[in-house]
């Protein structure tokens, strides 16, 4: 047997077991938006009927040109935000605001630039109201984890944009969330570190098993970093279509990115985001090898 | 050793711009250096020097009416004088205890004003209108309102420091607090604290950068208002003294005065400055972006 079908294998044996960690339902969100010079605010339609249900582990990835409500869905995840319809459950509790259940990574860092690495790594447990005598030990380690091990009295203004991105996803993690909400965090670094910073996330993941939902415009980054991928409509917030992705675990950059079911899969967002329906509505992807839906002669 | 020769040469012509960078650890270098750092001591001091010099020769020699800018050896003398006799502290004293005491009851309430009014957007709406007429009257025009309602005694006095110093600080916090970065409020928010955590952890430390430039104006207007006011009105404290001593013709005296006044002044803004860096240190400075 080789590598890719054993882990296939306890992947199948994995999904078995899997509870719902969150589902979302009939989710809409309505904005007022008034132009200058327009006498009535006219009503911007950023989500709409908005159905998914996240099991617990999910890498989830949600891609979508700009402006189509990804963010604004995060931000009603994140309870920073109330939908206008619909509901959210969190192992079957209704979500009514912001909590230490969930931890955000935002674009921008976000970081408090008066503390240090370690410092801001332990705002969450301050707010947690962990003991001062464990948060050294807890933000040790998720220093250790991500990486930044001899920065931890830096302060932010010293650090470069892989390494800030690195202590947002260290300080949202500290407190345990169970839920990582990621609104396109690696949007501001460069793309060689972007890189680097997906290998981590993966690794970081599957050391700590969060449920982690990651919005993003690139497609590449969906397909490579998730189990599965939700592909948003341009202009009216609905979901496209949830596509699975296959593809073997661990992901190393080499291997996948060049692999021909890789690319189909990203074939088939682009043409979801182009508009055209047409072509795949013929083609149903399914847990079979994706080259071999393509043609037999693709598999190698 | 020509080598050596035609560096210093090269010092000695031009604009002391010797590249010492191989020579720093040899003796020729290390010589070098002392050199540099003399003429920065020089540079930084030439001028002050001169003036004073200029200050003690020119009333000797004709240059400026003895009478109205004495020798500045005379000056030291009153002003030692002054110390002698314990009119120079008692004045000192008085002035210090006045400009304190305005200052720090501004500070008192334009801080938590400005706080609530910078947080609530519907007050700062309603309030800030107001607070611009406010700011830009000339304090010291309002003076005799002051006296009208405070008397002539400390209370009128302090009450002008108060309202000087009320306004960069009040104007200052608004600005600071309406203008942290929205990004931080969203990341503390999202992990559920209360309003007192991100006022106390987020809203505050974001907001003391531009919170101390508006202190540290407070600092020097306090002084500059009271000594002003004491010229007006009052029986001690280094701004009747002056007035004191120019009525009296003790000009001396009177230049003792504006120089207390002129040190005072510049102690409390690098003290203010030496704080502000402290707690602003996380800023990235300007230049350095």
């Amino acid at each position: 047997m080789t590598n890719a079908n054993k882990i296939e294998i306890n992947e199948i044996e994995k999904k078995s077991e899997d509870n719902i960690k969150i589902v979302v339902e009939n989710l809409s969100k309505n904005f007022s938006v008034k132009s200058l010079g327009e006498k009535k605010a006219k009503e911007f339609t950023a989500l709409k009927d908005f159905n998914i249900q996240v099991k617990e582990g999910e890498f989830l990835t949600i891609v979508g040109p700009s402006g189509c409500g990804k963010s604004t869905l995060l931000d009603i995840l994140a309870g920073l935000s109330k939908p206008s319809t619909g509901e959210v459950y969190i192992d079957n509790k209704l979500l009514k605001g912001p909590a230490l259940d969930r931890g955000i990574v935002l674009q921008g860092y976000a970081l408090l630039p008066w503390r240090t690495v370690r410092q801001n790594i332990e705002f969450g447990l301050e707010i947690k109201k962990t003991p001062k005598s464990e948060r050294k030990a807890i933000s040790d380690k998720f220093i250790g984890l991500v990486g930044l091990v001899g920065f931890e009295d830096r302060l932010p203004n010293e650090l470069s944009g892989g390494m800030k991105q690195r202590v947002a996803i260290a300080r949202a993690l500290a407190y345990d969330p169970e839920v990582l909400l990621m609104d396109e965090p690696f949007g501001a670094v460069d793309a060689q570190t972007r890189d680097l910073l997906q290998d981590e996330l993966l690794r970081i993941w599957e050391k700590t098993n969060k449920t982690i939902i990651f919005i993003t415009h690139s497609i590449d980054e969906a397909v490579f970093l998730a189990d599965r991928v939700v592909v948003m409509s341009g202009n009216s917030g609905e979901i496209k279509e949830i596509l699975k992705v296959d593809l073997p675990r661990p992901r190393n950059v080499g291997d996948v990115r060049t692999s021909p079911g890789f690319n189909w899969i990203k074939h088939h967002v682009s043409e979801l985001l182009h508009n055209n329906d047409e072509n795949y509505k013929k083609k149903v992807v399914s847990n079979v090898d994706v080259a071999e839906a393509i043609s037999p002669s693709t598999t190698i | 050793m020509s080598n050596d020769t035609e560096v210093i040469k090269k010092y000695k012509e031009k604009n002391f711009e010797v590249d010492v960078s191989e020579k720093k650890h040899t003796v020729e270098g290390s010589k070098i250096k002392g050199l540099r750092s003399l003429i920065q001591i020089f540079d930084k001091n030439i001028l002050i020097v001169l003036l004073l010099v200029l200050w003690e020769v020119a009333p000797r020699v004709g240059l400026v009416d003895r009478v109205f800018l004495p020798p500045i050896s005379e000056v030291f003398v009153a002003w030692f004088k002054l110390f002698q006799k314990g009119e120079m502290q008692a004045h000192i004293a008085a002035s210090l205890i006045r400009a304190f005491s305005g200052f720090i009851i501004a500070l008192l309430w334009a801080i938590p004003a400005g706080m609530l009014i910078g947080w609530f957007k519907r007050v700062s709406n309603i309030f800030t209108p107001v607070l611009e007429l406010f700011r830009n009257t000339a304090a010291l025009a309002l003076f005799p309102v002051f006296i009208l309602f405070l008397g002539i005694g400390e209370a009128s006095k302090i009450g002008i420091v108060v309202y000087a110093c009320s306004w960069p600080i009040l104007l200052n916090t608004i600005t600071a607090v309406k203008n942290v970065d929205p990004l931080l409020i969203k990341a503390a928010l999202s992990m559920g604290v209360t309003n007192f955590q991100l006022f106390r952890k987020v809203i505050i430390p974001a907001a003391i950068p531009t919170m101390f430039v508006g202190i540290r104006l407070s600092g020097t207007t306090s002084i500059l208002v009271l000594v002003a006011a004491e010229m007006i009105g009052a029986k001690a404290g280094l701004g009747y003294l002056i007035q004191y001593a120019q009525y009296s013709f003790l000009i001396p005296s009177m230049y003792a005065g504006i120089i207390t006044i002129s040190i005072i002044g510049f102690i409390i803004n690098k003290i203010l400055l030496h704080l502000e860096s402290k707690y602003t240190a996380w800023k990235p400075k300007a230049e350095n972006q």
